[in-house]
């Protein structure tokens, strides 16, 4: 591992040592996973919907080119000014030049993704521009100092008693009370002044419509609405996957995307703003920008496998059902994106020399791939990128950084063994006698057997069994 | 950046062109059979929205301003922002005769929202909009702000009320879309509205009102 790669094995072990994490993930996932069964116990309405979706995406990567060029036709002539970053840098550039051009001291953002990968906070904040984030999770998690565990539920780390201490700590006036209700209300209070007085408005965008230039925005807080209505000047990010061709293939994505995430039928909120302030109207910013950022993206879109990637439509359902995630959390992963998703979208964006263990962290138990509503093989795809991470000439960055020589050794013996029948005899035989005697603290078990039983070898081979019942050897 | 606009874009196109994609075919159908037979679109969209906190008010063509009146004023609500160049706006007013109990004032949105800004956030306490119907589905309202309704209308006083006509109602959004010709002419801005602002961040608690609106009201007008 090299020195400034994440320790996702050291962060998941402090993270199962905790149990009131644990704790709060499990009430939470199981809370989850039960809300999305209900809202699709219809099976064949999920199946439909769901081939729909996926067609939906594919056919907006099919032609993506075509349509992001389209995308920048339609927004600019509703007024919106595109913008076009090849890397988070270039992407932070951009808004810096906006918000300096706008003499901007108070920034408001809704919930992004995308500003997550960018570190867009941190920079701002090296500018001397106050950035507040203002969905309720985000500003709980941006107070607390630390990242978001989750891309639809940033604070589900914390319980009430946590986010209530947090509170007293760090707002002046607040009461030491545990009460979601009278929390809620105190954060409404600060962040309205804070929307009031915003010079400029941040925000992501769930899918853009080439057709019509529109950015899409669902929620149910309506922060992001605040933060697009309210100040003079809105900068929208997305990721350049988020395009879809028309507007009418908006309503299946939404259709599926809060079910999926938290179980709702639709959130309270769905927010499609097709420009800036027009002659005669009385709100809304006067300048609406839209940052499209590729960061890898590309790159990813090269490989027809891993293209697969660009299909997310960022739901979270995969985490909630992840067995390695609800165990451990967002934070062990140290990644914007967490769990099943991130799992492979990280290691392409940042390479396999930081993110080459991420893939790791996976059982292969496919819960991801069955509830994912656009039906993204996310193990297939883990799979490959196990196999790059140790083979190097691969598509993705970095390439063979994780090729251990012991491990190749390892598989080229076991490959010998098995194409050769007499050493598969004599391994066989070997570690039906041997096997049971080799201590569990051998360098090579170590790591399996420090928390699993070691497995005993039966006292015969499955051959010799075989035989026994009559059964001809070949 | 149209450096990093064209690179991306030839990389993009050239990859695309090496290794193509055939998506299957979009089949809407399954979207296209969800429908409900007229007499159990409000019914359902009554009962979906009131699972998430919205409140509900029945009334005529004739009396809704009075209706409206009458909850208001019980409800203690001091002031109410509205829409005057509207339709709607100019019914409330005529609409608006004496009750019993002290009406709320009516504040006409007639001006910029930089000159109404710290009253919109500080003093008046709900705002009136239209809406273009309601969706069965989903249980949400279709808010198409206009330059005489402005969009934080419905986004920044306490209660949003909205006027929903029982003769508009959709089965689907994607239902809403086409029969409304969305795609031909999209403004600035589009809203569907499901119920009052809430979240569920702090422990899965569901809380009301954390930004917009606490509560929202629909007043069914009624043919
Ligand atoms: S991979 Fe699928 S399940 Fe996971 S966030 Fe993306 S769309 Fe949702």
């Amino acid at each position: 591992m090299d020195g400034n790669a994440p320790d996702f094995a050291a962060a998941s072990r402090a993270a199962l040592a905790d149990p009131e994490l644990r704790g709060n993930f499990r009430r939470a996932m199981d809370g989850l996973m039960s809300k999305r069964a209900a809202q699709f116990a219809d099976t064949g309405e999920w199946t439909g919907v769901r081939a729909l979706a996926a067609a939906v995406r594919l056919r907006a990567l099919s032609k993506l080119p075509e349509l992001l060029e389209k995308l920048e036709e339609t927004c600019t002539r509703n007024g919106i000014t595109v913008h076009w970053a090849a890397t988070t840098d270039d992407a932070n550039a951009i808004a810096l030049d906006i918000l300096h051009k706008a003499n901007a001291k108070l920034v408001v953002k809704g919930k992004s993704m995308v500003t997550e990968e960018m570190h867009l906070n941190a920079v701002l904040e090296q500018d001397g521009i106050e950035v507040l984030e203002s969905d309720l999770g985000e500003y709980i998690v941006q107070m607390d100092g630390t990242m978001p565990s989750h891309i639809i539920m940033p604070a589900i780390h914390l319980n009430t008693r946590q986010i209530a201490h947090l509170f007293k700590r760090k707002l002046k006036d607040a009461e030491s009370r545990e009460d979601a209700a009278y929390l809620t209300d105190l954060a409404r209070r600060v962040l309205r002044a804070k929307f009031e007085a915003a010079d400029v408005g941040m925000s992501g965008v769930n899918a853009a419509v080439a057709e019509t230039g529109t950015l899409c925005l669902i929620e149910n807080e309506g922060n992001g609405r605040m933060c697009t209505t309210v100040p003079p000047v809105h900068i929208a990010f997305m990721g350049l996957e988020k395009v879809v061709e028309r507007l009418e293939d908006v309503p299946p994505v939404i259709s599926l995307l809060p079910r999926s995430a938290t179980g709702q039928p639709i959130t309270t909120y769905v927010n499609m703003i097709s420009g800036p302030r027009k002659d005669g109207e009385k709100d809304g910013p006067r300048e609406v920008h839209l940052v499209i950022l590729d960061n890898g993206r590309s790159g990813i879109y090269a490989d027809p496998e891993l293209r697969d990637t660009l299909r997310c439509i960022r739901c979270g359902a995969c985490m909630n059902h992840c067995p390695v995630y609800t165990k451990v959390g967002g934070h062990a992963y140290e990644a914007p994106y967490p769990g099943p998703i991130g799992k492979i979208l990280v290691p392409q964006i940042e390479g396999l020399a930081k993110r080459g263990a991420m893939p790791h962290a996976c059982t292969m138990c496919n819960a991801c791939v069955e509830i994912c509503p656009v039906k993204i093989p996310i193990v297939e795809i883990m799979g490959r990128l196990r196999v790059e991470a140790v083979r190097p000439g691969g598509a993705v960055k970095d390439g063979g950084a994780k090729a251990s020589r012991t491990e190749s050794m390892v598989w080229s013996g076991w490959a010998a063994m098995n194409a050769s029948p007499t050493a598969y005899r004599l391994a066989t035989a070997a570690m039906s006698k041997l096997g049971n005697a080799a201590p569990s603290s051998l360098p090579v078990l170590k790591e399996w057997t420090n928390v699993r039983t070691k497995p005993r070898f039966a006292g015969r081979t499955l051959h010799d069994l075989a035989r026994a019942k009559g059964i001809p050897d070949v | 950046m149209s450096d990093a606009r064209n690179s991306i874009l030839a990389k993009l196109r050239a990859t695309r062109d090496a290794h193509p994609l055939t998506p299957p075919a979009s089949d809407f159908t399954p979207i296209e059979a969800k429908v409900w037979p007229e007499e159990e679109r409000l019914p359902r969209i009554r009962r979906l929205m009131e699972a998430v906190h919205t409140e509900f008010l029945d009334a005529t063509e004739a009396d809704w301003p009075a209706v409206l009146r009458g909850f208001l004023a019980r409800e203690g609500v001091g002031s109410l922002l509205y829409a005057p160049a509207t339709e709607a706006g100019k019914r409330l007013v005529e609409g608006w005769e004496k009750g019993p109990l002290p009406a709320p004032t009516l504040i006409p949105y007639d001006r910029p929202l930089e000159d109404l800004k710290p009253r919109l956030f500080n003093a008046i306490d709900a705002g009136l909009t239209t809406t273009r119907g309601a969706i069965a589905e989903t249980g949400s309202l279709i808010l198409w702000p206009t330059a005489e309704e402005p969009r934080s209308l419905s986004l920044i006083p306490h209660i949003h009320v909205a006027l929903l006509r029982a003769d508009m109602l959709h089965d689907t959004f994607l239902q809403a879309v086409r029969a409304q010709g969305w795609a031909q002419a999209m403004p600035t801005n589009v809203l569907l509205v499901s119920g009052p602002s809430k979240t569920a961040d702090i422990e899965q608690t569901l809380a009301y009102g954390v930004h917009g609106p606490k509560r929202l009201i629909v007043l069914v007008i009624h043919p």
